[in-house]
């Protein structure tokens, strides 16, 4: 498996990256990227912003609002979110079949070791969590022979930044309509440092996988043919949306 | 005549807890429940588990009981326009399900000439009926015979048993 590490990759780029290893690469993957700015709202394929997003908020402050690739849900990204990928051939692990529930619960183990020392690990509804309290989301894009696990973990958070985002309609049965404060924790309050989380990955990597750094600058591709489906809403999306609620989904 | 199979399905996630009390063995990690998925005669099938109906100059277009069994309630569809050209093996759309999309693959190449706009508002249709309700799309073959090449319902009920063997 060939690891990337960074920081502060704008989310949006880190997400086209994702996508173009995902679709145009044959190799697996480990991207890592600790923080990223500017603050972000991430949505899945499916959302609907006016359901998701206090957009009148959003355009005041100006928070860009991306539609990724992946399923799943909304979050708010910056600086205090460590996030972890793992893009794989569907051969990639023994006995693993490239369908969602199954690749959640082997990356729910692989979690689980790097975790467990830590705290109560839980995988919850497809959440990772403390106990009751999440602390990591995750989205997956499955292709005829790939996939792609992505996880935004929560290092820290902004308490302000979660006024931006609804209590979305469709939430797990163990958020228990629950706030984002109450619902959340942060892992740096159980874990000493964000580099022993990094290093707990990439040594739980180790047991499946040799793992084999490698520079960003050799993956940045001059591919310009490639079109990544993961898209900025721009101003006048959003303006668009709060106009006609929304009836197509942008 | 429905054929039907006894298939191993994956671990339900949503009950693994990685505490640090006493595990489950490790292997097999990611099979533990049973489901009996249904396969049709007179449908051709792909080892992407998708299938395809010919007849009268258009093939209707979905994906399989065993597919949407492993992939969970789906929540929403993304399916191209009419008038778009689809490649055999080639992805034309997606589903979501479980927060994950998963491609949904055309076993032939065409035009698509119709797509099921009732997915759009019930996306759950491709559980509850795969192979009625919950077609995906239409195509006018570029090929014709093209699909002859593809799996018939024995040899695709191998395929799901060999893949949920693993």
């Amino acid at each position: 498996m060939r690891l990337v590490t960074m920081s502060s990759m704008p989310i949006l780029q880190q997400l086209h990256l994702e996508e173009q290893l995902l679709r145009c690469t044959p190799n697996n993957w480990c991207v890592i990227n600790d923080g990223t700015d500017p603050a972000t709202i991430v949505m899945g394929v499916s959302g609907r912003v006016s359901e998701l997003v206090e957009i009148q908020p959003v355009l005041r402050d100006q928070v860009p609002v991306v539609r990724r690739f992946s399923g799943g849900g909304t979050v708010i990204v910056d600086q205090g979110t460590v996030f972890v990928t793992f893009i794989c051939n569907k051969n990639a692990v023994a006995g693993l079949q490239p369908y969602p529930r199954d690749i959640m619960s082997w990356s729910g183990q692989l979690y689980g070791k790097v975790f467990d020392r830590f705290g109560e690990f839980h995988l919850r509804e497809n959440d990772y969590a403390f106990s009751h309290r999440k602390f990591g989301g995750n989205a997956q894009s499955i292709t005829k022979n790939r996939w792609v696990h992505h996880t935004s973990f929560l290092w820290d958070y902004d308490v302000k930044n979660m006024d931006y985002l609804k209590i979305p309609k469709r939430a797990p049965e163990y958020r228990l309509a629950r706030n984002h404060t109450d619902f959340l924790c942060r892992m740096k309050e159980y874990i000493p440092s964000r580099s022993v989380f990094t290093d707990g990955v990439i040594a739980a990597l180790g047991e499946h996988f040799s793992v084999q750094p490698m520079g960003l600058q050799a993956i940045l591709s001059s591919d310009d043919e490639f079109v990544p489906s993961t898209k900025l809403l721009s101003q006048q999306d959003l303006q668009d949306i709060v106009s006609s609620k929304e009836s197509l989904r942008i | 005549m429905a054929l039907r199979l006894w298939a191993r399905s994956a671990a339900n996630a949503l009950k693994l807890s990685g505490t640090g009390g006493a595990r489950a063995a490790a292997a097999p990690a990611f099979s533990i429940s049973r489901f009996v998925s249904t396969v049709h005669d007179g449908l051709k099938y792909t080892q992407s588990h998708e299938w395809v109906k010919t007849g009268d100059g258009v093939a209707t277009v979905g994906i399989t009981d065993h597919a949407q069994d492993h992939l969970g309630e789906v929540v929403f569809v993304e399916l191209p326009e009419p008038g778009t050209t689809v490649s055999a093996g080639a992805s034309f759309g997606n589903v979501e399900s479980v927060k994950a999309t998963s491609d949904v693959n055309s076993p032939i190449s065409g035009e698509v000439v119709e797509v099921n706009s009732k997915l759009s508002e019930t996306p759950g249709l491709i559980n509850t009926s795969p192979y009625e309700d919950g077609w995906m799309i239409k195509v006018k073959p570029s090929s014709p015979g093209e699909a002859d090449a593809l799996l018939d319902a024995a040899k695709y009920t191998k395929h799901c048993e060999e893949e949920d063997a693993h």
